[in-house]
């Protein structure tokens, strides 16, 4: 993590979160460096998405406690892209953001959508919808980007262009990422780090140092992941 | 592709006959098919007339009916009688619909106007307006106030009911992108809530429309000096069906034009759904 030393942009300490008596975040401590790609693996119903909205600020009425330090500019990205379906893709992509629509198209550009200004959400594939979704974060130029398995619906095709696209994307704006993600090869393809929440706290934790042109037959890629799949539980 | 037919294997290499897929949308729209059904009665009618198959005194025929119309456009009654029919409704129409909406707003927006609001409301539901008759005459009188008013009691229910619901059922999921995205209260409500409340808004509206021409009909019966409805109760007093059904004509027309008005609204307004219709 030497690029990112001293500096943070999310800091989490000891973050409780509970349903009815049952914490479902058990301490939880992280921080995330500005640029910095984090991925976040962990099994079904380990918590991942109640952290990730925390750090979204949603759910407030939820008990818990603990120190949650986050940036002013944050944007989420869900599984679903949740465009509303009676604007206009650019009315999305700008949506409560005042006199930016030439950002709105250069961001909408950028995702390889120009021309798409005046479809209807409906109009469009999901990979397609998914892509505007990620304009409508990226023209707000975050500091902060959250996606909780924003690739889950997508075929494995689309989803590897969309690897490479969020890659590009990140390169060129350069936010922090929090990714949560299910599927290992994806974790380790596009983060920084990876960390493995299980049953409310972190178990493990992987700094990828595999240079940009990351494939799995690469034997080091290989062991990540085994280890990985281990702290999952998952026994080969 | 080349196909080589051998000869006695022609039946086999034949296409096999298309899987016909049994669609379950009703298929293409067809055109002026909302006419078909009209047109069809018209002919009857007029076959019936020729015939003398239909008595002249039961029911006149449609060249008489037609007559009469032009005798009535002559010396102007029709018109005059239109007109104040017109006024009323759109007026009741009009009212209706801004009580209607800002009440949805009220109960849709707030716990509390809702806990106030729906509760009269749905008990006001219960009751047709035009049981409120008696009592309202007795308060207004029997002038354009009693009338206008009837109009709107019939008017404000539907749309209330339609556009609360709409309000009340947009999905939870964009006011949590709302909050992410940090819109404010207003512009929330704009984006969000009155976007995603149009279309039980317009459905409301249709049935509301509806519903003021059949106000409307009752109110001209009882007590009116003019209107269509008046028209016709004088017309019976003498007998005159050519215009009674000369006025039932135009209460149809006027009835199928504005549904066709705000179907018209509804097709421009959400032309963002795809639907079974389209
Ligand atoms: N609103 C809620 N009320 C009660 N319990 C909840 C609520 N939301 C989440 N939980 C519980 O918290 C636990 C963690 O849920 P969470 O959604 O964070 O899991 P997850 O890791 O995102 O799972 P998945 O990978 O399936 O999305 C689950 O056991 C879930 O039942
Ligand atoms: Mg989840």
């Amino acid at each position: 993590m030497a690029p990112y030393a001293g500096l943070v942009t999310v800091q989490v300490r000891d973050l409780v979160r509970k349903y009815d008596d049952r914490a479902v975040l058990d301490g939880v401590d992280l921080e995330i460096a500005p640029g910095e790609f984090v991925a976040l693996l962990g099994k079904s119903g380990s918590g991942k998405s109640t952290l990730l909205r925390a750090l979204a600020g949603l759910d407030p009425e939820v008990v818990g406690s603990g120190e949650l330090v986050v940036p002013q500019q944050v944007s989420v990205v869900f599984q679903d892209s949740r465009l509303l379906p009676w604007a206009r893709v650019l009315d999305n992509v700008v949506l409560g953001l005042r006199g930016s629509e030439q950002r709105g198209r250069e961001s909408l550009a950028e995702v390889g959508l120009a021309g798409r200004e005046d479809a209807w959400p409906n109009e469009l594939s999901g990979g397609e919808q998914q892509r505007v979704a990620l304009a409508r974060s990226l023209v707000r130029e975050p500091e902060l980007l959250l996606a909780d398995e924003p690739f889950g619906a997508l075929d494995a095709l689309t989803r590897l262009k969309m690897h490479a696209l969020l890659r590009k994307l990140c390169a060129a704006h350069q936010p922090a990422v929090l990714l949560v993600t299910h599927d290992v090869d994806e974790a380790i393809v596009l983060a920084d780090r990876v960390i493995v929440l299980d049953a409310g706290r972190l178990v493990a934790e992987e700094v990828i140092s595999l240079g940009l042109e990351r494939s799995a037959v690469d034997p080091e890629f290989a062991a990540v992941r085994a280890r990985l799949l281990d702290a999952l539980g998952v026994t080969l | 592709m080349t196909t080589t037919t051998l000869p006695g294997v022609r039946a086999a290499v034949r296409r096999t006959p298309a899987v016909r897929r049994r669609r379950l949308g009703p298929g293409k729209p067809i055109k002026f098919g909302a006419a078909i059904g009209p047109l069809l009665l018209l002919v009857i009618w007029s076959i019936g007339s020729a015939t003398g198959w239909i008595d002249q005194r039961v029911l006149s025929a449609p060249w008489t009916v037609v007559s009469t119309a032009g005798e009535l456009i002559a010396d102007g009654r029709l018109q005059s009688n239109l007109w104040t029919s017109s006024q009323r409704a759109l007026l009741g129409l009009g009212l209706g619909i801004v009580l209607g909406v800002v009440l949805a707003l009220i109960s849709g927006l707030s716990r509390l106007g809702e806990a106030v609001l729906d509760g009269p409301i749905q008990i006001k539901r219960a009751i047709p307006s035009l049981a409120l008759l008696p009592l309202l005459i007795l308060w207004l009188g029997i002038g354009e106030s009693m009338k206008v008013v009837t109009i709107l009691l019939g008017v404000f229910v539907p749309i209330y009911i339609h556009t609360h619901n709409g309000l009340r059922t947009i999905d939870s999921r964009y006011v949590e992108l709302a909050q992410t995205v940090g819109l404010s209260q207003r512009e929330f409500i704009r984006r969000v809530v009155l976007p995603g409340a149009l279309p039980g808004f317009l459905l409301g509206l249709r049935f509301a429309v509806t519903g003021a021409w059949l106000s409307l009909v009752v109110v001209e019966q009882i007590n009116a000096t003019s209107g269509i409805g008046y028209m016709m109760e004088l017309a019976r007093t003498y007998g005159q069906t050519d215009i009674i059904i000369v006025g039932l004509v135009l209460y149809g027309a006027l009835g199928l034009l504005s549904d066709a008005g705000v179907r018209l609204i509804q097709r421009r307004a959400l032309s963002w759904r795809r639907t079974l219709a389209s």
